[in-house]
């Protein structure tokens, strides 16, 4: 029987609340609802608390471990946060969407199996699409189109997986699975497309930056988190992750580097910083995995925080290209400082929950001896302070003056804002409790002086870099080419070539066949015709000898 | 459109330049301050004095020159999928 609230279905009491109620008792249903799911996620006990009949299966919706409180805490948090951001800005229909969009964030936490997992997947693939499709104009509907074509894939590909996992085994269990057959490879990719793992990465990068201001900031947290869990209970310590991961953080980087869209820039380093936790994942050790759910944790807020001071830009100014914005810092301080903040905290800079997170990843990598991952993780995470961590502040705040003096924040955003910095700093400074909700124990020092020191250097001289490079990365009116060129180039392009040669085949054939097909029942009336070749009259001779050769073969073929 | 802010200080060229000496003076002290917290060395070339100023500065010039190079091939302008 139940005995535990499920936190996810408060939350999706909430988003139908919010479509029955008007004005503030509204916004005070988007703002509790969370914080109610909140509550739930911590009366969670550990182990299954829910068992269900469903379809012929008993299925577990509620399970609770450290782990999967850790993260339904995030989400719930985040959901708060980001109903905070916009509950006066947005749209009812995207607030609702945003909490059923979190409800399956959360429900996914506590999935004690497979089959439940699946079904809140699709619930958030369905209600991100909707966060996507409340953005402005055909950019977001194709957009959100692309989306959801892309996760409704990914979703079968993970079905297929799961089903031949049930038929194999017999076992709908959330459990370590060795990726030694079909069935666990299909649940990989199905996951991986959710992490944004490349080559199917971009449509992160197109779908996020098409929503709203406020729309942007749910979508920062859900879907790719939501599966670095997955991976952290299905393949813990899969050794392929990690160059799965590295290829992430770098591609993250590089594409960041040619972005001019302050948000696409932040989507891009999204893919860059859960690249982290794939590697993490897949290094394995409790450390790793300890610093994957740690990270996780902090990037949900600060990356939050960063598309809340991208959210406020365009939400003030209308404007969301690099080249169009610049010298906002005077009139916007608050959303500068808070920008900064995430972006600090994003290039784990001490004192940020990215320092004291992240680097245990980089720490993990170092006692496994793995020295190349080790170097390059270190390379990454100066090229995050490149691309992020220096790049997008003084894009957004300072080079330039391009003139606009915009108004600072509205209250509730800033009230979002100056919480999530507050948890970022928090969170650097007062690592321990964070390290107490992981879910091993934690005998890890994130200050220790030699290590401060080897960070200080590595970021500060990145930022030199960026700096004396500044030349080199003019803001130019352009995209970068990613992966989606294929389905949104190559792939209209040679489907209007297949049409235009089908057309030009069937008229052909049509010719020909009419021309054939008059000819052929012209010689047809002839041969059926009195005096054609089957309608006249035959000799008996010449039919015996026709009989004849014909039972001849019959027999001939029946004793072969 | 435009007029005068009292932010403007800060994009002064006499600003700028001081900023400039600080920067400096602060990178020199996270050197200066690895002789007096030697890095625990793991790989041996991450125990060198400044190894992560040079690293990072150095991966910094790689990727931006690398984006650089793939941003010939593949950036096109932003209305080109516009139909």
């Amino acid at each position: 029987m139940i005995d535990v609230v499920p936190p996810a279905l408060v939350l999706v009491a909430g988003a139908l609340l919010t479509g029955l109620t008007r004005g503030m008792v509204r916004s005070g249903v988007v703002l509790l609802a969370p914080l109610v799911a909140l509550y739930f996620v911590w009366q969670v006990p550990d182990g299954v608390a829910v068992t269900m009949q469903f379809l012929g299966y008993t299925i577990e919706p509620v399970e609770g471990s450290p782990l999967r409180r850790l993260f339904a805490t995030a989400f719930t948090f985040m959901a708060f946060a980001g109903a905070l951001f916009s509950f006066r800005q947005a749209k009812w229909y995207e607030l609702a969407a945003a909490h059923l969009y979190a409800a399956g964030a959360v429900g996914v936490s506590f999935a004690g199996d497979l089959i439940t997992l699946f079904l809140y997947w699709e619930l958030m693939a369905i209600f991100s699409t909707v966060v996507v499709w409340c953005g402005e104009g055909p950019r977001a509907r194709a957009a959100g189109i692309r989306y959801a074509v892309i996760h409704l894939l990914g979703g079968v590909i993970l079905k297929v997986g799961i089903e031949g996992m049930v038929v194999h085994t017999g076992s709908i269990e959330i459990q370590a699975i060795p990726l030694d057959n079909f069935d666990a490879w299909m649940m990989l990719i199905g996951v991986l497309i959710n992490v944004a793992a490349y080559p199917i990465s971009a449509w992160l990068a197109d779908a996020y930056p098409a929503s709203t201001p406020t729309g942007s900031v749910f979508l920062s947290a859900f879907t790719t988190k939501t599966a670095i869990l997955a991976l952290i209970l299905l393949f813990p310590g899969t050794g392929v992750l990690i160059p799965i991961g590295l290829v992430m953080i770098f591609y993250g980087i590089i594409y960041a580097l040619l972005e001019n869209d302050i948000r696409r820039i932040l989507a891009y380093s999204i893919v860059n910083q859960v690249g982290f936790m794939v590697c993490a994942v897949g290094i394995g050790t409790e450390l790793a995995i300890n610093g994957a759910a740690a990270h996780a944790f902090a990037h949900i807020i600060y990356k939050a925080l960063l598309f809340m001071s991208a959210g406020v830009v365009i939400y003030r100014t209308g404007h969301n290209l690099a080249s169009d914005l610049g010298g906002l810092y005077r009139t916007m301080p608050i959303t500068t400082i808070c920008g900064i903040i995430g972006a600090l905290s994003i290039s784990s800079f001490p004192l940020t929950s990215g320092f004291t997170t992240k680097t245990m990843i980089s720490e993990a990598a170092q006692n496994e001896h793995l020295v190349l991952v080790y170097f390059l993780l270190a390379a990454a995470s100066a090229g995050v302070f490149l691309h992020a961590g220096i790049k997008f502040p003084w894009l957004a705040f300072f080079q330039k003056d391009s003139g606009l003096r915009p108004k600072d924040a509205p209250w509730n955003m800033t009230a979002a804002m100056i919480l999530m910095s507050a948890a970022c700093i928090a969170l650097g400074v007062f690592p321990q409790p964070l390290y107490a909700l992981l879910p091993y124990p934690v005998e890890y020092e994130p200050y220790k002086a030699a290590k401060v020191v080897f960070y200080l250097q590595l970021l500060l001289f990145s930022g030199l870099a960026f700096f004396l490079l500044l030349p080199w990365m003019q803001r130019t009116r352009t995209v970068a080419l990613d992966v989606d060129w294929l389905w949104r180039r190559v792939l209209p392009v040679a489907w209007n070539a297949g049409a235009r040669l089908n057309t030009r085949v069937r008229r052909w054939l049509a010719v020909k066949v009419g021309r054939l097909s008059r000819d052929g029942s012209r010689r047809l009336a002839n041969a059926l015709a009195p005096w054609g070749f089957i309608g006249r009259s035959w000799q008996i001779g010449t039919t015996a000898l026709w009989v004849a050769l014909m039972l001849t073969t019959y027999v001939v073929i029946y004793y072969l | 459109m435009k007029q005068p802010h009292r932010g403007d200080w800060l994009s002064q060229p006499a600003t700028i330049r001081r900023l400039w000496i600080v920067f400096t003076a602060v990178l020199a002290l996270t050197i200066a301050l690895q002789l007096l917290f030697p890095a625990d060395a793991h790989f041996v070339v991450d125990g060198w004095l400044g190894f992560g100023a040079i690293f990072g500065f150095g991966v910094c010039v790689l990727m931006v020159f690398a984006a650089k190079v793939l941003g010939w091939v593949i950036k096109r302008p932003d209305d080109y999928y516009d139909d």
